[in-house]
Parts: structure tokens; C-alpha cells; sequence
């Protein structure tokens, strides 16, 4: 039973720690891309298609990421070189990215899905309960550990983490050094959107191997909390991550144990959940100001 | 080669003019591009999208009434963005506004007089302000992020209404379908004009106008359009950052529970597990193409909903995915946005650096 | 062409050409304005050269050509002799120009040492660096601890970290941009100390000011420019302070009528007791147990080196920040929990030290941003809830008309307001009421000389006219030129106010660098 529950807790928890790990790489260099959402479900529906048409799981990964990138550059286009609204722009790519998913994931509906295939890895995957929970997982899963190993090695042991971090801070200050501030900012973003897509990729091809209108219900928007909830540190977002997948999960193994709760109740308590941590978050002042790159959500037009 | 954003010395008043209209062109010119790949010729497929409803009285109405939700909404959240105040959960107020204004005909069906409709209306903007001061009252007292919380309350609120419609408010006698009693005569609103309009329709025009002249002429107008660019000058003058994030949540989420209660009453009459077609972030794009501004609203109103009868349309015309009608609302958002650049900048194109023997920059 | 060969200062004579950079006919544009027009510029090596003007004549724009911030619009730059072009500040770096910024180019969330390796091309490994920094920042005379992180100093330390990353790429130039604005003046003088083993060991300084007194103590070599164009090359040991101003400014200044005393300090109108306010941000300053009287018909200065409590010491005052009733008195009565609109019907009046975003919006036409602070006062500007456009536009011209606030056109946004004439009208939005309580906070910051001696004059006229005037400063000329006593604010603490006529420069250094906060503690 606890072997079954920890289980669903890793493949609800991967898809917000890698979402959530990109957006805290955009964040830390100053862009709030709301757009989480948006960029996810495209991954979602990109990543089902190209699998469901090449016939390969690790095609469609590619293809979500390709996705999750084109969308974040064109939020990249705006707020960085045409300096749009920040909150307003990634509104708008979770509207264009819904809807667009919808049409394109209109084909799909109802169709049988690839699901990525679990890592045997012998002897170790055979050990009970250890077994399947660390050596039984998809390839994503190892992949998002990794990814929140590499984010904070390239955050505060490099250069370019360094610069990240500076354009971030004061992207006054970066651009009288000489570094430019729009370009670190648009990579930043490719990653984000690129992280996205990925998460998407393992809604439609992990966690639930098929596509359905909307599958990413919220996600993305938990994800962009988690990046609050870790204060801008990438491995506290493990801890996060893990927290919301379990509250998540919380309804399957209610109704399994048959508890009398309205099953809507369940559903709702991971966006309780998300309003009720940031606002413990916030509400500490000190932790938040230290934390939070300063120039978060501000616009940058460099003179020349 | 690049582009150069060069800054404007004051906004440009011809441009905040033109900004929605090119906006509008350009969502056009890539409807076509997304007609055109969909495989039906573009010009056929933008008549049926955007003229044929106009053609016609019945739809002609039928825009209209959906443009007055979005519209009543659209002005709120205009107050909400003036103010610098993220309410991006509209669409729970609208629905938590018309389970309060629900509430009466559907557990005291019994109550028909001539209060009904008034109290319904009531008790919608008091529901949805209620519901939209949960993020203000979070922000003001905890410093919490209102986008987060506003939409995580959106989630909420339609589990809360699939709760009710399918337990406590099923109608009894409905063969366990998934939706309220309909309402009584008393607790609907009349039609106007004798067609698909109901009475919804002018009491949202009035209060667009109500607000266009507040916003404009008005003290609390003032404050509202100093706060959202300066806060800190606002607070130099004595404005209340915290008490005018408490209002513009309060009145964006009056207005989208008043929305709410009116849809309800007046088109589906009846509560169902799901009673808007995203009502309240459609109406988030109508208040930017609106330019903030109630009178534009009311246009960018009919805009939107011509959005919305045109995917119908193009679905049952040339079968093409009515998703298509959230796919142009998308990009208009960003076309919007894109082009009110113009109105704070100028894009110029610097083709080369310095040529050496005149000293001037060449730019085109 | 003002010639020094017998300069026993400089290396050598000196040559039309600079031996190390030398700037010819350098363009700069922006939109309609001329930035900088034909400028020439000769820098010798280790030689310390002032690059004067008042704000707006181009100085930083120039220089920032020589770091490769901004890209000229014409002109050439030899370096050494040989044609260059400058495009971005590492290239800059690389060819050993250096640059201490006005500002700052810091990072507050950053150690010191990861913002110095920042700025260096091959920072290394982190450990070594910081051994680095500390050898060559005591080498200097400038110690610092590679490990603290910037927000945590005090803006002095700040300015090392920016000199020691100069420094630390072995410069053959550095470019310094108003250094001794955030110093006080003994920290000034170790700088000097710093400058002048700089220009001894080869290197050359560039020098940009417009302390004249400081220039004619340090300086081998100045530039003069004005409206974008040089308009002299000087030696300014050879010249006065008056006739260094006159160059600068085209014109004599007009002197202001400080010394018409106040005839006998009157009431105290303005009062601070015990003012004590826990500070609101990691970031900000706390005020420890304030005490100060302003009395009818006095100027009361208050000096500081910045970020030392003066922002919230206003926001005290204004009411931005509200404190304990009784800790600030306005005219009697208690006033320290009440709203700035209350105060300012109990005719305070209020100028803060941002122009735009704080004392006025920018986007906001001018007759629109007089009601932001005269919404509330008796101006009648508000009839039944809906603001006076007619009323308003009346008080914008009178205003304009007797502060002389120039505009290109009538009644245009705050923003496109130059800095002097922008800050004319938030002072004359002010004076025009004739409050009988003015707090000011850095009146002439950023202004020309001639728009800073008609806002004097105002705060003067208005303090003899029987008004509690209360300036906070960081200009110490400005200090001694308009104040009656002087008061000095050192981290949240401030000394007794002593009459302007006793007081030295040397005392109130002396109290910036903390002399304020021991007598403070000491009460």
C-alpha cells in the first residue's frame, strides 16, 4: 500500500519539479514567465502527437521540449525586446497555448497513448519496495533529479550561473558591466519553456499515456507557486514538488480506501494547498525580500 | 542589423488608437495563416469567422449577449490592472457570484415576488466580491502574490459549483441529472427587444458608462491611475495602496458575480456543472484590447464574442475545430500587447554602425 | 587653449595629443538632443585629469563612449596611438580602461567577491581571487572582506569594492564619476591618497566633477564642457573656483542672499522628539531617538552621507511612514500617527527626493500631478468627488509662470520634464501654497547651477517670510550656503543642531562618519 502511494507520488511530482525548475532558472534572472501553464499543455499534446505519429516515446520528448521552446521564445520576443507586459504576455501564452493544444490535440482525443517505458536496471530493481521506488522509475524521473543537481551546480558554481544571478539582481548594474542583459534573459527563458515542455511531455506520456483537453489542469500555475515555496533555491523545489504530488494524489487512494469525503473536496486541495503555503511563505517578509531576485517582473530597455 | 527600441518623449495619443485596431488586423492576417493550414481558404474561412454573424439579426443579437458578460467583466478587471491589482480569477467570481445569486430560486423556489430578481442580483455581486477579496485580503495582510491565489480559487470555485450541481442543489425531480431546478419566471430576467438580449445587456452598458466617467473625472479615478503607475507617488498623495487593492478586487468581483447571476438567470436558467465558456479570461483579453477603458471595453466586448459566435460558426460551416475561436483570442492578447509597445516607443532599425566619413548614423 | 609646460605636477610638458587616449571629434546623439558634439579629449599617462561641467553637459555620456556603454555616433578614439573601437565594457577592461561608476555597478545580493570577478575576464578560481582582493585592497589602503555580501555595506565600502575591481585589472585608466558624492570628507581625502599613487605609479585618472574645490586640489588637468561641446582646457591650479564655475556654467551665477539672517528664531513650528522608528525592510535604516526643533523663520539643514536614514527620516515627516503621535509635533500639535494629507491641511508641506515616480508621476500630465498633492488642501481643486480640470490647469500655469519650469509645449507629462526644470515645479507646486512647514529632501539634486540657486533662494524667502524650513542634504556647499544651524544624520542617529556660523566642514566629516551616532547614543 505505502510501496503503491509513494509510487504515485513520484510520476504526480515529476511533471511540477520540472516545470517548476525551469521557471526558477527564468525567475533568477528577472522574467516572471506566467506562461507556465501554456507552454506545459503544448508539450502535453506535441509530445503525444509526435510520439503517437513516430511511433517513439523519446521523439515526442524531443518534440514537447522543441514546443515548450517556441512558445517561451515568443514570450521571449515580447517582454524582452518589446517590452510588454511581463504578467499580461504570460497570460496570454497560457490562452494561446490551451487553446492552441485543444485544436491540435482535437485528432488525438480518445486515442491509445505510448507510455514511456520504466528503467530496469537488474538486481537493484528487484529488491523489494526499494526496487521500484528507486530503481524501477522512467527515465524522466532521474532525468528531473538531475536537472535540479545541474540547475543548482550552473547557478552557484559558474560563471554563467553568476551572470545569471547578476542580470538578475541589478540588470542596471549587468548592463554598465557589459553583459547583455536581453540575451541572458532569452536563453533563461528557452530553458524555462524547454523545462516546460518537457513536464508536458511526461503529463501525456507518464503519467497518463493519452490526451485529454486541459490534462495539465493547473499545473503549471502549482509549478510557478513551487518556485515561491522554494524561495528561488532549486533543491528546496524537490521538497515542494514532492509535498504537492502527494497532496495530489491524495483523492485516487480516498476513494480507494472508500473515505466519505465529495470527491471534489479532494480535487480542490492542492489549490488550497498552493494558496495556503505561499501564503505562509509571504507572509514571512525577511525570507521573501532576501530571496527574491530584485529585478523580478521589471521591464529592461538597455540605452544605446 | 537590429532593432532598437528608442524611448518616446510622451506616449503617443495617435498610437493608443491605432494599437488595438493593427492588433485586430494582425489577428486577421494569422487567422488566415491558421485557416489556410487548416486547409479552408482563408478568405472564406475569415467572412464566416468574423462578417457572416454580423449578417444576420438573431446572431447579431446572440454576440451581443455574450459580449455583456464579458464586458461586465472586462470593466471590473480594468479597475483591478489600472490599480496595478493581478485578478486573473475572474472566471471563480463569476461562478461563485451566480451560485450566491443561485441560492434564492433554487432553495427557496417558492419565493416569486418582485424582489426576487433583485435580491438575486444582490446577493451575486455580494458573492463574487467575497470570492475576490479572499486574494486582496491575502495580499494586503500576507504580501501574498494575488495571481497565484486568484486563479488557484478559480479551480475551486468549479469544483465547488460540479459539488452543489451534482449534490445538495440536484433538482429533485431532474432524473439525477447533473444540474438545478430551472428557475421560475420570477427569478428570470426578462428578455429586452424581444429576442436573445435580456435586460442584462443595457444594466451593463449603464454601468460601463457609470465607471468610464468615474475613471475619468473622479477623485477615486485619480487615485486609481496614479496608484497602478506609482505607487509610490500615490502614497504621496495619501492614497492607500491596501485599501485600493480591497476595493478594485471588491468591485471586479462584484461585477463578475453580478455577470454570473445574470447569465445564469437570464440564458441558462438553470445552475449546470459548468456555466461559462471562459467568460472571465476571455474578458481578461477584452479589458487590454479595451485599453483599460470602459467605452473601449464595450467595443472590445463585441469583439471577443464575435470570437466566440465565429468558431461555432466556422465549426458548423467548414468544420474546422471551434478550439480555433481560443487560438485567435490568444493571439490577439498578444498582438495587443505587442503593439502598445509602439505607444511608449519607437521601433527603429539600425542597418549599420557608424559610417566613418559623415559621422551620422544611418538608420532606416 | 589654456597651455601648461612648466606643470611641475603632470609628467613632462604637456602635448596637444594624448600620449594614452586621445578622443577626436566624438558625436553622441540621443533622439532630438545633442549629447556630445565634436569633443575632443587628450589623456597623458599617470596624469589626473577633470572632466567638468554641470549636469546634463555631457560628461557621462562621454565617458561611457570611452567604457563602451554607449556606441558614438561619430568621431574616433586613438588609444595609445592607434585607432579603436570601443564596442562593449569588457573591451573596454581589455585594453586597461577602468570604471568606478556614480551609481554604482554593484550587485547587493552578491558577495564581493563574486561581484569583482564579474567584471574580470579570467576571475579564476573563487578562493584565490579573494586571497587577491584582500592583498591588493589593503595594498591600497581600501581593506575589505571578500565574503560579505554588498547589501549588507555601507555605501563607502561599496565605492572600495568598485575601485579595488578596477584595480585588480590593471588599469592604465580610470574613469571615476562624481566619487566623493557618497564620501564624506575624510573618506575624500583617503581617495585622493588612493588617485595620487595611482597617477605616481603610471596610471591616469579621468577625473569627473563638479566639486570645484576638490578638482583644483587634486586635478593636473581639466576639461570643461558645456551644452555637449568643450568649451576650455584648463590648468585648474591656475584658476579660481569662481572663474572654474564661470567656464562651466557660461555665465555668472547668481549668488544667493543666504546671509540676510533670520532676525530671531521665532516658535518652534516643526518638532521631533524622541523619534524612533524600527526599520521596514532588511534594507532600510532604523531611526534611533531623533530630537530637532525647526522654528519660525529659520532653514534647518540636515547632512548625511546617503542611505545613512534620511528616506525614512522624511517618510517620518511626511507621514508616509506613521510613528508614535507625539514623536513628530507640527505647530503643537501631535502629529506622528496622522496621515500626510492631515498634516498638509495643517499646512505642512512636502518635496521628496525622487522627482519622478515619488513627487510626481511620469506619465501624468503636469496639471494632473499638481492635484497629487494639492487634492486634499483648501485649493478647491475637488468639487463633489470629480476633480477641477479648469482649476487645475489655472495652478499649473501659475506655477510654471513663477518658477520658470520650462516645457516644449503646454502642459506636457512629467517625464519629459528635464531634471532642473522638473524639479522646479514639484518645488514650486510646494512653495506656491506658502506652507508654514517645508521638509525637503535633496532640493537641488541633479539640477543646474542656475535652477538650484532659484530653489534656494525659494527655501530662504519662504523660511524669512516666517516658515519652519527643514532641508536634508548630501551637498555640503548647499548646507553651508542656505542653512541657519546644521544637524547631521549618521545611521538612523543625529546630532544636535548647532548654528551654520560655528559648525566647519571638517566637524559635520567628522559627524557623518559616526560622531552623529555617539552623541546620539549618548543622550
Amino acid at each position: 500500500m505505502f510501496e503503491a502511494i509513494l509510487l504515485t507520488v513520484i510520476t504526480a511530482a515529476t511533471p511540477l519539479l520540472i516545470a517548476a525548475i525551469g521557471e526558477l532558472v527564468v525567475e533568477r534572472s528577472g522574467v516572471l514567465n506566467l506562461g507556465v501553464e501554456g507552454m506545459m499543455i503544448m508539450g502535453a499534446v506535441v509530445g503525444f502527437a509526435v510520439a503517437n505519429q513516430t511511433g517513439s516515446g523519446a521523439l515526442g520528448v524531443v518534440g514537447a521540449i522543441l514546443a515548450g521552446m517556441a512558445m517561451s521564445a515568443l514570450f521571449g520576443f515580447l517582454v524582452l525586446f518589446l517590452v510588454a507586459n511581463q504578467v499580461a504576455t504570460g497570460l496570454a501564452l497560457t490562452i494561446l497555448g490551451i487553446g492552441l493544444s485543444g485544436m491540435i490535440g482535437e485528432a488525438f482525443i480518445g486515442v491509445p497513448g505510448l507510455k514511456i517505458p520504466e528503467l530496469y536496471i537488474p538486481v537493484l530493481s528487484d529488491i523489494p519496495f526499494i526496487g521500484p521506488v528507486f530503481f524501477q522509475q522512467d527515465a524522466l524521473v532521474y532525468l528531473s533529479f538531475a536537472l535540479v543537481g545541474l540547475v543548482a551546480y550552473g547557478l552557484f558554481r559558474t560563471r554563467m550561473g553568476l551572470v545569471l544571478r547578476a542580470v538578475g539582481d541589478n540588470h542596471g548594474s549587468a548592463h554598465a558591466l557589459g553583459f547583455s542583459v536581453i540575451k541572458v534573459r532569452f536563453l533563461a527563458v528557452l530553458f524555462g519553456g524547454a523545462c516546460a515542455g518537457l513536464a508536458g511531455a511526461y503529463m501525456s506520456l507518464a503519467y497518463t499515456p493519452q490526451w485529454v483537453e486541459n490534462m495539465t489542469a493547473g499545473r503549471g500555475w502549482i509549478a510557478l507557486a513551487l518556485v515561491v515555496f522554494a524561495s528561488w533555491l532549486p533543491f528546496r523545489v524537490i521538497i515542494g514538488a514532492y509535498l504537492f504530488g502527494a497532496v495530489g494524489v491524495l483523492n485516487l487512494h480516498a476513494q480507494a480506501i472508500e473515505l466519505d469525503i465529495p470527491s471534489q473536496f479532494l480535487s480542490s486541495l492542492p489549490y488550497l494547498a498552493t494558496i495556503v503555503v505561499l501564503v505562509l511563505i509571504s507572509a514571512n517578509r525577511r525570507l521573501t525580500l532576501v530571496n527574491t531576485p530584485a529585478c523580478l517582473g521589471k521591464p529592461f530597455v538597455p540605452d544605446r | 542589423m537590429r532593432l532598437e527600441l528608442v524611448k518616446r518623449k510622451e506616449r503617443s495619443a495617435s498610437m493608443a488608437v491605432m494599437s488595438p485596431l493593427v492588433a485586430v488586423g494582425l489577428t486577421a492576417l494569422a487567422a488566415a495563416i491558421i485557416f489556410a493550414i487548416s486547409g479552408v481558404n482563408p478568405l472564406v474561412g475569415l467572412y464566416e469567422f468574423f462578417i457572416d454573424p454580423l449578417t444576420e439579426r438573431w446572431s447579431l443579437e446572440a454576440t451581443i449577449a455574450k459580449a455583456t458578460p464579458l464586458i461586465l467583466i472586462g470593466c471590473g478587471l480594468a479597475v483591478c490592472y489600472l490599480s496595478n491589482n493581478w485578478n486573473i480569477g475572474a472566471e471563480g467570481q463569476f461562478v461563485v457570484g451566480a451560485l450566491f445569486g443561485s441560492a434564492l430560486p433554487v432553495l427557496f423556489p417558492s419565493f416569486e415576488n418582485a424582489l426576487t430578481l433583485p435580491l438575486m442580483l444582490i446577493f451575486g455581486a455580494v458573492g463574487g466580491a467575497l470570492w475576490a477579496l479572499i486574494p486582496a485580503v491575502l495580499k494586503t495582510r500576507f504580501n501574498t502574490n494575488e495571481i497565484l491565489t486568484s486563479l488557484m480559487l478559480v479551480y475551486v470555485a468549479s469544483l465547488l459549483l460540479d459539488y452543489l450541481v451534482r449534490g445538495p442543489w440536484r433538482d429533485p425531480d431532474g432524473f439525477n441529472f447533473p444540474e438545478s431546478r430551472i428557475f421560475s419566471d420570477a427569478a428570470t430576467l426578462p428578455d429586452v427587444f424581444g429576442g436573445l438580449m435580456s435586460l442584462a445587456t443595457p444594466i451593463t452598458i449603464v454601468i460601463a458608462i457609470v465607471l468610464a466617467i468615474v475613471l475619468a473625472k473622479t477623485l477615486k479615478g485619480f487615485e486609481i491611475r496614479v496608484m497602478g503607475e506609482s505607487p509610490r507617488a500615490g502614497s504621496f498623495a495619501g492614497f492607500s495602496a491596501k485599501k485600493l487593492t480591497i476595493f478594485s478586487f471588491a468591485l471586479a468581483g462584484a461585477l463578475a458575480g453580478l455577470a454570473g447571476t445574470m447569465e445564469v438567470s437570464a440564458a441558462l436558467n438553470q445552475l449546470l456543472p459548468s456555466i461559462s465558456p471562459g467568460y472571465g479570461f476571455t474578458a481578461i483579453i477584452v479589458a487590454f484590447l479595451g485599453r483599460l477603458n470602459p467605452i473601449g471595453i464595450i467595443i472590445a466586448g463585441f469583439v471577443l464574442a464575435l470570437s466566440y459566435i465565429g468558431g461555432e460558426g466556422v465549426q458548423s460551416g467548414l468544420g474546422v475545430s471551434n478550439e480555433i475561436a481560443s487560438v485567435i483570442q490568444g493571439l490577439l492578447l498578444f498582438f495587443v500587447l505587442a503593439c502598445d509597445t509602439l505607444i511608449l516607443y519607437r521601433v527603429r532599425l539600425v542597418t549599420r554602425k557608424v559610417s566613418a566619413t559623415t559621422g551620422e548614423p544611418s538608420h532606416v | 587653449m589654456a597651455e601648461a609646460p612648466e606643470d611641475k605636477k603632470a609628467p613632462g610638458a604637456r602635448q596637444e595629443t594624448g600620449d594614452l587616449l586621445d578622443a577626436r571629434g566624438l558625436t553622441k546623439r540621443f533622439g532630438d538632443i545633442l549629447a556630445n558634439d565634436r569633443v575632443d579629449l587628450a589623456i597623458h599617462k599617470g596624469e589626473i585629469h577633470a572632466l567638468l561641467g554641470e549636469n546634463g553637459a555631457g560628461k557621462s555620456t562621454l565617458v561611457k563612449m570611452f567604457y563602451g556603454s554607449l556606441e558614438p555616433d561619430g568621431g574616433t578614439i586613438l588609444w595609445q596611438g592607434k585607432e579603436v573601437r570601443i564596442d562593449n565594457p569588457a573591451a573596454a577592461r581589455a585594453l586597461g580602461i577602468g570604471m568606478v561608476f556614480q551609481h554604482f555597478s554593484l550587485f547587493e545580493a552578491l558577495t564581493v567577491v563574486e561581484n569583482i570577478a564579474l567584471a574580470l575576464p579570467n576571475p579564476g578560481n573563487m578562493a584565490e581571487l579573494a586571497k587577491r582582493i584582500e592583498a591588493v585592497s589593503n595594498d591600497y589602503g581600501l581593506p575589505l572582506n571578500p565574503k560579505d555580501f554588498v547589501a549588507d555595506l555601507p555605501v563607502g565600502i561599496r565605492q572600495r569594492i568598485e575601485i579595488v575591481r578596477c584595480l585588480l585589472q590593471e588599469p592604465q585608466l580610470i574613469i571615476m564619476d562624481e566619487p566623493t558624492s557618497v564620501l564624506t570628507p575624510q573618506e575624500a581625502d583617503r581617495l585622493f591618497l588612493t588617485l595620487q599613487r595611482l597617477a605616481s605609479e603610471g596610471c591616469a585618472v579621468l577625473y569627473i566633477s563638479h566639486r570645484l574645490e576638490e578638482v583644483q586640489r587634486i586635478c593636473h588637468h581639466a576639461t570643461i564642457l558645456r551644452h555637449g561641446q568643450v568649451v576650455r582646457e584648463c590648468d585648474p591650479t591656475k584658476e579660481t573656483a569662481g572663474s572654474l564655475a564661470q567656464m562651466m556654467v557660461g555665465s555668472e551665477i547668481l549668488g544667493v542672499g543666504s546671509h540676510t539672517k533670520a532676525l530671531s528664531a521665532g516658535e518652534p513650528r516643526l518638532g521631533l522628539k524622541g523619534l524612533s522608528a524600527p526599520a521596514g525592510t532588511p534594507f532600510a535604516t532604523a531611526l534611533n531617538d531623533i530630537n530637532l526643533d525647526v522654528r519660525a523663520g529659520e532653514v534647518v539643514a540636515i547632512a548625511g552621507v546617503a542611505g545613512n536614514g534620511q528616506g525614512e527620516l522624511f517618510d517620518a515627516l511626511s507621514g508616509e511612514m506613521r510613528v508614535q503621535p507625539g514623536m513628530v509635533v507640527l505647530d503643537g500639535e501631535a502629529a506622528g500617527a496622522r496621515a500626510i494629507n492631515w498634516r498638509r491641511k495643517k499646512n505642512a508641506a512636502f518635496v521628496p527626493e525622487e522627482r519622478l515616480g515619488h513627487g510626481a508621476v511620469p506619465g501624468l500630465k503636469l496639471s494632473q500631478n499638481v492635484v497629487l498633492t494639492r487634492h486634499a488642501t483648501k485649493d478647491g481643486l475637488i468639487e463633489a468627488g470629480m476633480v477641477s480640470l479648469r482649476k487645475a490647469n489655472d495652478l499649473e500655469k501659475r506655477i510654471k509662470k513663477h518658477y520658470d519650469v520650462r516645457m516644449s509645449h503646454d502642459d506636457p507629462e512629467a517625464r519629459s520634464l528635464s531634471g532642473g526644470n522638473l524639479q522646479k515645479f514639484v518645488m514650486g507646486r510646494e512653495l506656491d501654497r506658502k506652507p508654514g512647514i517645508l521638509v525637503v529632501n535633496q532640493p537641488t539634486w541633479g539640477v543646474d547651477a542656475g535652477a538650484a540657486a532659484l530653489i534656494r533662494q525659494g527655501l530662504i524667502d519662504l523660511a524669512r517670510e516666517g516658515s519652519a524650513v527643514l532641508v536634508i542634504s548630501q551637498d555640503l556647499d548647499e548646507i553651508f550656503q542656505i542653512s541657519d544651524r546644521i544637524a547631521v544624520i549618521s545611521r538612523g542617529y543625529l546630532s544636535a543642531a548647532e548654528p551654520a556660523a560655528q559648525m566647519t566642514r571638517e566637524r559635520v566629516g567628522l559627524l557623518m562618519a559616526g560622531g552623529a551616532e555617539t552623541q546620539g547614543e549618548a543622550h
